[in-house]
């Protein structure tokens, strides 16, 4: 096959992997929730089920609303995916490095949160505006944090593109048990909960507009666009788990292209992706929302073992 | 190009008042700034350098030395490029002062200030930079305080007068110890330098960096411009933003590229430090602030601090011996000045048209412009999402650059890089992050929501004349925000112009830097992100067609009446970061509650006052400005009156003088 198709297909493929799996990976983190707080709890797929519902219901536009509140939704979407086509999901053989890095990834998401908050502000309603100002706070909190732990990924494995990461420390594993990579990899799920809106910066589940982040954005929302946004989010979270899972531990991943190594890719990411959602359900089961000026106080922990990270790899080069 | 700038400032002069003047006056400029832009393009893409020299012109400052070389013509490209919307938009701009004599003068600085930043670009000579410099800085002056009806103008004037006259003063200084008696001409200077002693070196450097940094508004220099910009028009601001704040840049290039020899790393260290701390400055005032064009005022402070994070960090790896990184810094550099240009010159015509339309100049007293002013709002959208640094648009480019760099200069093992390279870092990762903060407010407070003022709320759409002038520099955004790697070519050329060792940058479909393996195809990303949307909005289309679409009132939980009282403020939009970063803000709130007078119980009113004095402005100047009231006042007491004591004052004037000059010699 034409080596530009073959690029093409796996880039495409994973972005699709990433899509399709998303609604589970929320699915199951609900679940283990529900089943670790005692209850029986929907089972993994309900969240299909939900966005299916979603999407056919109609839709309630504030009279308030510009055209900024139409494009938003696909302007989401449309960042979220270029990001997800981005990671390496099953392989190493990366051909998405040629387009973009782990700061391409980065500012991508941060052009989804960036239109998000615009639809928060355009219907001119209190809360909207009100979860626009926090969540723009806290994604401006934590892009340091994700500077920081990309610099001691460089500097250990020599580059900022997400494959030759994951390729280099698969290659010397003593790279992720080393003390740079331990700190960036805490401080990485720090950032990750503070941009996915999880428990202890934004309670997923809430109901009382007061204490929402994210949730106060989308309030306007209904009916396909809250699908696409609900969608995007959950993209967004299987995205930076993937993130976390095969940068830092990257085990597993398939070094060429061929079906049996990139079987074994599958089922690690999807062993990976367990765990994770795994520990991020038990997270949320003992720990309560913080206080939103609490929240930089996290975010402060999350950057200086990022810092640290970054300043151990230095000492151990 | 000079010559129809000369002919739109003798035409502002000489025609009858009216309609007429303003566009012969404005359309000269164009066509000189026209002319600017297609001499830059002709030197940087010939390569060659055009020089011109009259002597018997300003013959005691040593005659009229023009040179243009890549360096200066990328400038004179910025000037051009943003004279020329400039100049459009003012000619829509400026129809309500037709009749007020003002007019005259307004159109004439303008084109003196144009040709006179044309000229700083290729002057050749100590003389005639000075001279040019000097010019810009006083059409400037005048040009800020042309507006009677801006009250705070004449403080403003007075601190950019003082600020700048000080950075000349210390310029001038600079220029007598760099020639050490001998030529002022440039290539003179340049092998003069070479004999110079270290530490006069670091005198001229610390005296010329401190001059074009005030220029630059570097932080503790750049109080004069977050008053200065928003006090002059609009078309001035953007100029003034978008081109003459770029000379400062322009004049430290030349002058530690060019001039000196290589220094030692604490110049680098130096520059990136201050650049890091004015970005960080700039960028949490630029959040905090709700005068419209005083948030883009400090965001080009913030701006200005990231390039000159990018030169510092040159100028560091130069003194380290790591020629190639140096010179990917100083791309870097250039390529996000390059960019602010052109987004922040669109911002600023964008800006002001709604203070044209709105009459008014506070972020809170806006809201609903898009649905009133919709192609400004559009414009505006494409000049924030470039000022949040986001992909597809051209701040995001220079952003990513400068990460790169300082990443692959990390992994230098120097010690003090081993610290300052990760801090930089941090400290532009976040920069960029509040810079999102701050486009998110900029433009959802400004234009989206419902009107908070009858202003806003009659605002109509800027004439098409206005619109056109901000449609040029935003199809600039766009195209340097999809093919960047388009202009890095040359910018390495001016890198390698300037002696520096051609960096490991290549650009081809994407800009790639090989040292951190790390590519970047902005138009590649711009195309997946476009297809995915398109792509959802085709399915959410096609799979609704019978979806009933209801227009309702939006969820106030219960309220039923929406009003833009109840809407989120560009104060309150950025009250949780001004509670984190209570610390630096310093604000002051004062609460005053109105009780009933029988019961404390019962509230009658509550008013709430918060106010954000930069208390930067306090620590540095306050003694300063004291000491000088002093001084004056004492000076004051002198003036008795008494002609008998000024006729003594005089021979005793004379015989100090006489004194002084007999000690010097």
């Amino acid at each position: 096959m034409d080596p530009l198709m073959t690029d093409a297909l796996v880039i495409a493929a994973q972005t699709a992997f990433l899509i399709v799996i998303a609604p589970a990976v929320v699915g199951y983190v609900r679940l283990i929730k529900a089943r670790l707080q005692g209850r029986r709890g929907a089972t993994i797929i309900q969240p299909y089920r939900e966005l299916r519902k979603t999407f056919r219901k109609g839709m309630v536009i504030a009279e308030s609303a510009s055209w900024i509140f139409h494009v938003a939704p696909f302007a989401i979407v449309g960042a979220t995916t270029a990001a997800a086509s981005l990671a390496p999901v099953v392989s190493t053989v990366q051909p998405a490095d040629l387009v973009g890095d782990l700061f391409v990834l980065a500012a991508l998401l941060m052009l989804g949160t960036f239109f998000l908050a615009l639809g928060g502000l355009d219907p001119g309603t209190a809360f909207g505006g009100m979860g626009s100002s926090r969540e723009m706070t806290v994604a401006a909190l934590t892009e340091p944090t994700i500077a920081i732990a990309v610099l001691t990924l460089a500097l250990t494995t020599g580059s900022t593109s997400l494959g030759a990461i994951t390729g280099t420390v698969l290659k010397t594993p003593a790279y992720a048990i080393g003390p740079g990579h331990a700190l960036a990899f805490a401080a990485f799920l720090i950032a990750l909960i503070a941009e996915t809106g999880r428990l202890p910066v934004d309670n997923p589940s809430t109901h009382l507009e007061l204490t929402m982040i994210h949730e106060a954005m989308i309030l306007e929302y209904s009916g396909p666009y809250l699908a696409l946004i609900e969608w995007a989010a959950a993209v967004r979270l299987t995205l930076l788990l993937t993130l976390a899972a095969n940068l830092f531990l990257p085990w597993g991943m398939a070094t060429s292209l061929v079906p049996a190594a990139l079987t074994v890719g599958l089922c690690a990411i999807v062993v990976k992706l367990a765990i994770l959602g795994l520990l991020l359900a038990l997270l949320e089961t003992r720990v309560a929302k913080l206080r939103l000026f609490r929240v930089p106080e996290l975010l402060a922990l999350s950057f200086t073992l990022a810092l640290l990270g970054a300043a151990s790899s230095f000492f151990t080069k | 190009m000079l010559g129809a700038f000369a002919l739109g400032a003798v035409a502002a002069l000489v025609l009858p008042l009216g309609a007429f003047v303003r566009r012969t006056a404005l359309v000269f400029a164009a066509i000189g700034s026209a002319c600017a832009l297609a001499l830059s393009v002709s030197v940087l893409r010939a390569g060659a350098t055009w020089t011109g020299r009259w002597d018997n012109l300003l013959q005691p400052l040593g005659g009229v030395s023009l040179r243009l070389d890549s360096l200066g013509a990328f400038f004179l490209l910025i000037i051009g490029f943003t004279g020329l919307p400039a100049s459009l938009f003012a000619i829509g701009y400026l129809k309500q002062i037709d009749r007020h004599m003002r007019s005259r003068a307004t159109h004439t600085l303008f084109n003196v200030f144009l040709a006179s930043m044309c000229m700083v670009t290729c002057a050749d000579n100590g003389g005639t930079f000075l001279f040019a410099w000097e010019v810009m800085a006083v059409a400037s002056y005048l040009l800020v305080i042309s507006d009677p009806e801006q009250r705070d103008a004449p403080t403003a004037g007075l601190w950019y007068a003082v600020m700048t006259h000080a950075g000349f003063l210390a310029l001038l200084a600079g220029f007598i110890i760099l020639a050490q008696g001998g030529s002022w001409e440039f290539p003179a200077l340049h092998s003069a330098s070479t004999l110079l002693a270290p530490r006069a070196r670091g005198a001229v450097f610390v005296l010329m960096a401190a001059a074009f940094g005030s220029k630059a508004g570097l932080v503790p220099l750049h109080v004069w411009l977050p008053r200065a910009h928003p006090a002059a028009p609009s078309h001035v601001s953007a100029l003034m933003s978008a081109a003459m704040v770029n000379l400062g840049v322009y004049g430290l290039v030349r002058l530690v590229f060019d001039l000196l020899p290589p220094g030692p790393p604490w110049w680098g260290g130096l520059l990136l430090g201050i650049g890091v701390i004015t970005a960080l400055t700039g960028v949490l005032y630029c959040v905090a602030e709700t005068h419209l064009k005083r948030v883009l005022a400090y965001s080009t402070v913030e701006n200005l601090g990231l390039v000159f994070i990018g030169l510092g960090f040159a100028l560091l790896m130069r003194g380290y011996g790591y020629g190639p990184l140096a010179s990917m810094g100083l791309v870097a550099a250039l390529l996000h000045t390059l960019n602010h240009a052109a987004f922040k010159c669109l911002l600023f015509l964008a800006a002001g048209s709604v203070v044209h339309r709105t009459r008014n100049v506070s972020m809170e007293m806006f809201g609903g412009l898009i649905k009133r002013m919709p192609a400004t709002a559009m414009l505006s959208l494409v000049g924030t999402l470039a000022l949040a640094g986001l992909p597809p648009l051209n701040g995001f480019p220079s952003e990513w650059l400068t990460f790169q760099v300082l990443v692959a200069g990390a992994q230098r093992t120097a010690p003090a890089l081993a610290i300052l390279l990760p801090l930089a870092l941090a400290g532009v990762a976040l920069v960029a992050g509040l810079a999102a903060l701050s486009g998110v407010r900029l433009f959802g407070i400004t234009f989206l929501a419902l009107p908070r003022s009858t202003g806003a709320q009659h605002a109509q759409e800027s004439t098409w004349m206005m619109v056109l002038a901000m449609a040029i520099p935003a199809v600039a955004c766009v195209v340097l925000g999809v093919a960047p790697a388009s202009v890095i070519p040359q910018l390495s050329r001016i890198a390698s112009d300037l002696g520096q060792p051609t960096g490991p940058l290549s650009a081809g479909l994407a800009l790639s830097v090989p040292l951190v393996a790390s590519r970047m195809w902005a138009a590649m990303i711009a195309a997946v992100a476009v297809s995915a949307g398109v792509a959802a909005a085709l399915v959410v289309r096609i799979s609704g067609r019978d979806r009933p679409v209801r227009v309702g009132a939006a969820w106030n939980c219960g309220r039923i009446i929406q009003s833009a009282r109840s809407e989120y403020t560009a104060a309150a939009f950025a009250e949780p970061l001004k509670r984190v970063f209570t610390g630096f803000y310093r604000p002051m709130q004062e609460v005053t509650i109105d009780v009933h007078p029988t019961s404390r119980y019962f509230v009658r009113s509550i008013r709430l006052r918060a106010d954000l004095a930069p208390w930067m402005d306090e620590v540095v100047y306050g003694p300063l400005v004291r000491a000088t009231r002093g001084v004056s006042d004492r000076m004051r007491q002198l003036h008795s009156g008494s002609i008998h004591f000024y006729l003594a004052l005089l021979p005793g004037a004379l015989l100090l003088l006489f004194v002084i000059s007999r000690w010097i010699r």
